[in-house]
């Protein structure tokens, strides 16, 4: 019998050969935190009688949830993650650098093979180049700060098997909301997936980001593109044991939204054509790279966003943010009418600027529109590709990309 | 570990913004981010419960993000643990690791206010003083975190895992 991705990184990190439902003790190899979530991981480090930080090169700590600071309150637990940092020579992103998850894969942290716990949920994204990366919460990380290892239980996968390749206009983001509407938010809750299949190995490594970011909004504990793993000995078995498995033909795709207030509450963009919208965001984990800033300003270039619609654009990075300035992304949005947020979670998560009025509609290209996410739980938010929010902006209303693309 | 205490029942799905929303997340005043816990779902929540009380949801409790601010609103505003058929998988890690206690078993015949009482090391709920109904056990090394009171105190007397 065979072993899954999962089977065998675990197994490899802990030293004994295990396989779904046994727990490990495994040695992790890379920790990351956010301001959200790095001041109760240090508290807990502290709390538990750490001195020194096992694996200091490879803890990387994130100030990008509500940055830069709105208050005195934030700035203070902003400046102890500053200090911790200092003090224990960690690698630390500050202000204006960009989302954590943007930037572990951009800056070269997170490797094929490796296991990176994160105390973010959407630390998931990072199977997208191969590693098994997972959200914890802030004591599980200090607990990684202090002894360099974790617990983990070894996941059953699921098979998600591409085949094909989108049509234009249709993005990645359209694909994982698909799969989030067939799989439901907790159809993989504890499991690993792994993508594969032709599809899956020709998508770019944004696109497999896209789709990896939302692998928890099915509840799964990671996501992995089989095509990304480079050691040999990591592969996935031919006769290895999936608990399902599910086949997309990335070419019947169509655009598609998540309606509020749940992921899997999803619909054709055709469905929901001429719901008029308040506020559209162009950014986040999901979303927020130079293939999305492109496509975007593409359909905006020349054009206006239409009045009574707000368009907040944060770039995920500020690599990314240069790149899109270098090539006009930027300055066209900024002409059509958008306000360019500095790099980070910008709206996504309700702690800054771009918070919706009560009964708003926005559209946005982020990964959770649970009620209140956004800041206000009187507002109704969309989930969607970039494409669908930049076409969103210019009419004001949901619609397909044809309306506005020649 | 026993004790009879009351019910508040809540649906499925209840994810980790709506126990406590991202805005509130950004301190470490437990006393603070327990008075915003479940704000946006029962602006009663807590005014009505009482020390010790349970929790009882549907599928998928604790979805979304990693916050353990999530488990630590629920835990500092009194509840002593949630009752759901499932959880999603870090608020479990996390409630475990702050000393919260979780039971998985069927809640449908759990009514609001019912009397609850776990006796989660045999592996059963009792409703109303009659009603037996059995739940899943922890894992061992869950279980042992859990009685060390969370995993600060059990790294605290290890050291190590
Ligand atoms: S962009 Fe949104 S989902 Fe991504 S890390 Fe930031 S807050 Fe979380």
């Amino acid at each position: 019998m065979g072993y899954t991705f999962a089977e065998k990184i675990i197994s490899k990190k802990s030293g004994c050969q295990v396989s779904a439902g046994e727990i490990a003790i495994v040695q992790v190899d890379l920790a990351m935190a956010t301001d959200t979530t790095a001041p109760l991981t240090i508290q807990a480090f502290k709390e538990m009688g750490g001195v020194l930080v096992k694996k200091p090169a490879r803890t990387v700590f994130v100030i990008d949830h509500a940055t830069p600071a709105p208050n005195e309150k934030i700035s203070n637990l902003q400046q102890l993650i500053r200090n911790f940092v200092l003090e224990q020579n960690l690698v630390l992103y500050d202000q204006g650098d960009g989302i954590c998850h943007q930037l572990m894969v951009e800056e070269g942290h997170v490797r094929s093979g490796d296991l990176v716990l994160g105390a973010d949920s959407h630390t998931c994204t990072y199977g997208a180049v191969g590693a098994l990366a997972t959200g914890v919460g802030s004591t599980d990380l200090g607990a990684v700060l202090l002894t360099g290892k974790s617990w983990l239980r070894v996941p059953e996968s699921i098979k998600i098997v591409l085949t094909g390749e989108l049509n234009r206009y249709v993005t990645a983001k359209d694909a994982v909301l698909a799969m989030a509407g067939k799989l439901t938010a907790d159809g993989a809750t504890y499991a690993s997936l792994e993508f594969c299949g032709d599809g899956a190995a020709k998508l770019s490594i944004d696109d497999r980001m896209t789709i990896a970011n939302m692998a928890i909004e099915m509840g799964a504990k990671n996501g992995v593109f089989t095509a990304a793993i480079e050691d040999e000995d990591l592969k996935p078995d031919p006769d290895a044991v999936y608990i399902n498995e599910y086949h997309f033909n990335l070419a019947e795709i169509e655009p598609m939204l998540a309606c509020p207030h749940q992921v899997d509450n999803v619909a054709t963009v055709q469905a929901k054509a001429g719901m008029v919208i308040q506020q559209a965001f162009l950014g986040s984990c999901t979303n927020g790279r130079l293939t999305d800033l492109a496509i975007a300003a593409k359909i905006l270039k020349g054009k206006k966003v239409a009045p009574g619609v707000r368009l907040l654009v944060a770039p995920a990075s500020r690599k990314v943010l240069l790149e899109a300035m270098a090539r006009n992304y930027i300055q066209e949005l900024i002409r059509a009418g958008a306000t360019i947020l500095p790099p980070g979670c910008g709206p996504c998560v309700g702690t800054l600027g771009g918070i919706p009025a009560d009964g708003d509609v926005v559209i946005s290209t982020t990964n959770r529109n649970f009620k209140g996410r956004m800041g206000n739980n009187k507002a109704f938010v969309y989930l969607a590709s970039p494409v669908t929010v930049a076409v969103a902006a210019v009419l004001g209303r949901i619609a397909r990309p044809e309306e506005v693309i020649q | 570990m026993s004790s009879i205490n009351k019910a508040h029942v809540y649906g499925d799905d209840i994810n980790t913004d709506l126990i406590i929303a991202g805005k509130y997340t950004k301190t470490l005043n437990m006393a603070e981010l327990a008075s915003h816990c479940f704000e946006d779902i029962d602006a009663n929540f807590t005014t009505k419960i009482k020390p010790g009380d349970w929790i009882v949801a549907g599928r998928n409790f604790g979805c979304g993000s990693s916050r353990e601010q999530a488990p630590l609103a629920i835990k500092h505003s009194g509840i002593q643990g949630v009752i759901a058929k499932s959880f999603a998988r870090i608020f479990y890690r996390n409630a475990i690791n702050v000393g919260l206690l979780l039971v998985v078993c069927n809640t449908d015949q759990i009514t609001d206010l019912d009397e609850i009482s776990v006796d989660l090391f045999n592996g059963s709920v009792i409703i109303n003083k009659k009603l037996k109904i059995p739940c899943e056990k922890l894992s061992p090394i869950m279980q042992q975190i859990l009685e060390e009171g969370g995993l600060v105190p059990y790294l605290c007397k290890r050291g190590d895992f």
